[in-house]
């Protein structure tokens, strides 16, 4: 019944000339999603991928196993000195990712790039 | 979905589905919603509320109320009111009986607290009204959630 997650990596540049691993999601975002999220998260070089970005702007479900995902790839981050950012969020899910306080430890914006704008 | 256009549902019209107790079927029940939240002419951004809390609430119980036991199944039962909409997730678990705790992102990120568990908060922070009931005999326990059509902006 789940949309099963699909998830790709591209590396660009900011405008600022800083390296950004970009993580594009596709499908469900559910407790089915892990080695699609955590997985392809933890496949990316620790030291050189500081910025990675979250596409979500082709997930049309997420539901609370799949935000603790998000969570856990953001504990993660945190211990290898990795900063998450993340785009592409409906109205809903922003409203969602901040109630829950992922705000506060990860940038969301609206747009790919506006968010690789402000890296 | 989406070209649904809102009509006048008669008053107590109550729609049910049952769902099996397997991961990914909450989607029907939230789909199955979401159509009876626009014909009854909720916004958008309230219809989209009311699918994360319906789609929470039957995770819930099929994950924690029936233990993913595929022979038994979740009832949703959806109640139409002339200003509200009330949905039933009814599961053969023994029932909450704590009030859902707000989660602390501070305490995740330092592992003092499970990255999941979330989902009992985002219903009653979604919904004008959420009440977990147990049932008798540890059977036929329920979450029951309201959203409330406000005339003057919906």
């Amino acid at each position: 019944m789940q949309n099963e997650t699909k998830a790709r990596v591209d590396q660009l540049t900011s405008p600022a000339g800083h390296p950004v691993a970009v993580l594009r999601f596709e499908g469900d975002i559910a407790s089915t999603s892990k080695e699609a999220v955590l997985g392809t998260y933890q496949a990316l070089p620790k030291e050189t991928s500081k910025l990675v970005l979250l596409d979500f702007s082709k997930v049309d479900y997420i539901n609370s196993s799949g935000i603790a995902l998000v969570i856990q790839m953001m504990i993660e981050a945190s211990d290898s000195a990795q900063k998450i950012y993340a785009f592409g969020l409906s109205a809903h899910f922003t409203k969602v990712f901040t109630m829950v306080g992922i705000t506060k430890y990860a940038g969301l914006f609206p747009t790919q790039a506006e968010a690789m704008a402000a890296l | 979905m989406s070209e649904l256009k809102s009509v006048s549902v008669p008053k107590a019209t109550r729609v049910e589905v049952r769902l099996p107790s397997r991961m990914g079927f909450e989607k029907v029940a939230m789909s199955t919603a979401a159509a009876v939240a626009k014909l009854m002419g909720f916004r958008e951004d309230r219809v989209e509320d009311l699918k994360t809390a319906v789609s929470e609430a039957c995770i819930n119980a099929i994950e924690h109320g029936n233990r993913l036991n595929e022979k038994l199944s979740v009832g949703v039962v959806m109640s139409a009111d002339d200003d509200s909409l009330e949905v039933k997730v009814i599961d053969d678990g023994k029932g909450m009986s704590k009030q859902p705790a707000r989660p602390d992102i501070d305490r995740k990120m330092l592992g003092e607290e499970d990255p999941r568990g979330m989902g009992m908060f985002l219903i009653q922070a979604l919904v004008d009204e959420a009440e977990w009931v147990a049932g008798s005999e540890g059977k036929s326990s329920y979450v029951r959630l309201v959203i409330r059509l406000d005339k003057g902006t919906e």
